[in-house]
């Protein structure tokens, strides 16, 4: 299991703040910040604990299985979003 | 240092991210946030489209986080009009200018003034119950409406004319807006881009949302997105994730069978507009096609292609490609990039770039209008944080204190709203809302929003 951003991100850095796995990406300094048009968390390591859902002021994070229908494609996104900035496209 | 006073001037999102900063400091600066409105939170209320209601409800993290002990709610005051920016000096240890960019950049085209040419930014106010839009009256009785611009606000704005007036009906747009827009005739809305399908400014999720709307089909030429080589070239070297997703989801939808939908949406990119024509109203907006060129800096740039112009029938235009800051009496000001000159947000002379001691930036009038709503979180902290290094160092101000303050208030802005106001506003509203399962019903004119203040006072 994992959680996942949706769309309606703000890039409010709270869930930043509150996470204690270092799983949100990008964060406030990275090169790809500016540009990135919301946050992401990596399936990889996220721990599940629900920190950042609490956090967050818009609502913008799901529990992967409790993601609305609206943004389902947001499992992919996060997903896809570490797995470019591995192989540095970003 | 807790006797110090600081007024921030705009309580829109930047404004209130700062006030929120200065706040979190134990034994901080008392703060009072001026705002020439009678409701706070700026663009939040009067820009997030009304269909992004998770976006509203970071309304109650502003509530909860700035309408404190500490902070004074001053609505329905305008800084450079009823009181000056020499009145603030006079009474407050610094002052922060968060006021925003006011106006939209023209096309400086023919025609762009002809009564059903807008900014799409009026219109954008007009649907968000804006008091200073109520009599907008936008022409929607035409079929087609063409909106300018590849941003944001230019996908909010074809949003807002395609939605289906049952998913309106659950948002918090002005009831003048949804009425109009429930009877209007438009069924389809052309968006043009003046660069390609890869540097579209779309995020992916707005992208996304224009091509999954019930009761539209969006509609993009497979040939419009055959990459041109510089654009290939580009995104594959240099595109962000999201201008990678972008032209993804472009081909998607490039590929996809109508539906067969009552509305449609048409994107075109490498468009143009050159003149808006039509007898005492729009009528057409003539188009030039462009191409994709990388100028000697390495910079994409679209120049007019050597093809014939076209035209294209409609009844509005709504013009999106950006938003320009206006200068404040008194307050220093820089007429090439439209900020206040500012170093990190201290702000400073245009000329010699000495401080101006006291005086603070934050928002789009410190770094121009870009970024989303969060990006006002950090702007503020940097602001903020060098004026709680420099607090401690300021000349005292000549008039400090709370009651030379409400004197002033007393004469020069006998309607000021404050918190208790803007309560019995929200509370209202909401309750409006509740009986019509809508997050809000909005008061939309100032008459309304200050009588229902004074009920709260």
């Amino acid at each position: 299991m994992a959680y996942v951003i949706a769309g309606n991100c703000i890039k409010d850095d709270v869930c930043i703040e509150v996470c204690p796995a270092d799983c949100i990406h990008p964060t406030p300094g990275d090169p790809d910040f500016e540009s990135a048009e919301q946050l992401y968390i990596d399936p990889e390591t996220c721990i599940d604990c629900d920190a950042c859902v609490e956090a967050c002021p818009v609502d913008a994070i799901f529990a992967d299985h409790e993601v609305p229908e609206k943004y389902d494609y947001a499992l992919d996104l996060n997903a896809q979003f570490f797995e470019q900035r591995k192989v540095g496209r970003l | 240092m807790s006797d110090r006073r600081v007024a921030i001037v705009g309580a829109g999102p930047a404004g209130a991210f700062a006030a929120a900063r200065l706040l979190r400091v134990g034994g901080g600066p008392e703060v009072d946030l001026y705002e020439r409105l009678p409701t706070p939170w700026g663009l939040l209320r009067g820009g997030v489209a009304p269909d992004h209601h998770e976006i509203k409800r970071l309304d109650e993290t502003f509530d909860r986080d700035v309408l404190g002990p500490r902070c004074r709610f001053l609505g329905n005051v305008e800084v450079g009009t009823d009181i000056s920016h020499g009145d603030l000096m006079r009474h407050y240890d610094a002052v922060v200018y968060a006021v925003g960019a006011q106006t939209d950049k023209s096309l400086g085209i023919p025609g762009e003034d002809l009564p059903g040419s807008l900014p799409a930014t009026d219109f954008v106010g007009w649907y968000n119950g804006h008091p200073d839009r109520r009599e907008l009256d936008p022409p929607l009785s035409g079929r087609r409406a063409v909106i300018i611009g590849n941003g944001n606000v230019a996908a909010d704005v074809a949003r807002m004319l395609t939605l289906d007036s049952a998913e309106l009906d659950r948002t918090d747009t002005a009831e003048h807006a949804l009425e109009a827009l429930a009877a209007s005739g438009i069924e389809e809305v052309v968006v043009l881009g003046r660069r390609g399908p890869a540097q579209a400014a779309f995020t992916s999720a707005e992208l996304r949302e224009m091509g999954h709307m019930d009761g539209v089909d969006l509609h993009v030429d497979p040939a419009a997105v055959e990459l041109d080589p510089v654009s290939e070239e580009w995104l594959a070297q240099e595109g962000t994730f999201t201008a990678g997703k972008n032209v993804e989801l472009l081909r998607e939808f490039a590929a996809a069978e109508p539906k067969g939908a009552p509305r449609r949406i048409e994107l075109r990119f490498l468009t143009s507009p050159v003149a808006i024509h039509g007898d005492g109203k729009v009528e057409s907006i003539e188009v030039q096609r462009n191409r994709i060129e990388r100028d000697d800096s390495g910079t994409l740039r679209a120049r007019p292609a050597d093809e014939p112009t076209e035209t294209i029938e409609c009844d509005l235009v709504l013009r999106s490609v950006g938003y320009r800051a206006v200068p404040l009496p008194d307050v220093p000001f820089d007429e090439r990039n439209y900020v206040l000159p500012n170093e990190r947000g201290r702000v400073v002379d245009a000329d010699s770039r000495d401080p101006v001691p006291g005086v603070y930036a934050v928002g789009w009038i410190k770094r121009g209008p870009t970024g989303i709503l969060g990006t006002n979180k950090r702007d503020a902290n940097e602001t903020v944080g060098l004026l709680l290094e420099d607090l401690d160092s300021l000349p005292a101000p000549q008039a400090p204190g709370v009651e030379a303050i409400d004197a002033l208030l007393a004469e020069k802005a006998p309607d000021l709203v404050t918190v208790e106001g803007w309560r019995a506003i929200d509370a209202l509203e909401r309750e409006r809302g509740e009986a019509a399962e809508r997050p809000r019903v909005k008061l939309a004119d100032r008459d309304a929003l200050l009588g229902t203040a004074r009920t709260g006072a």
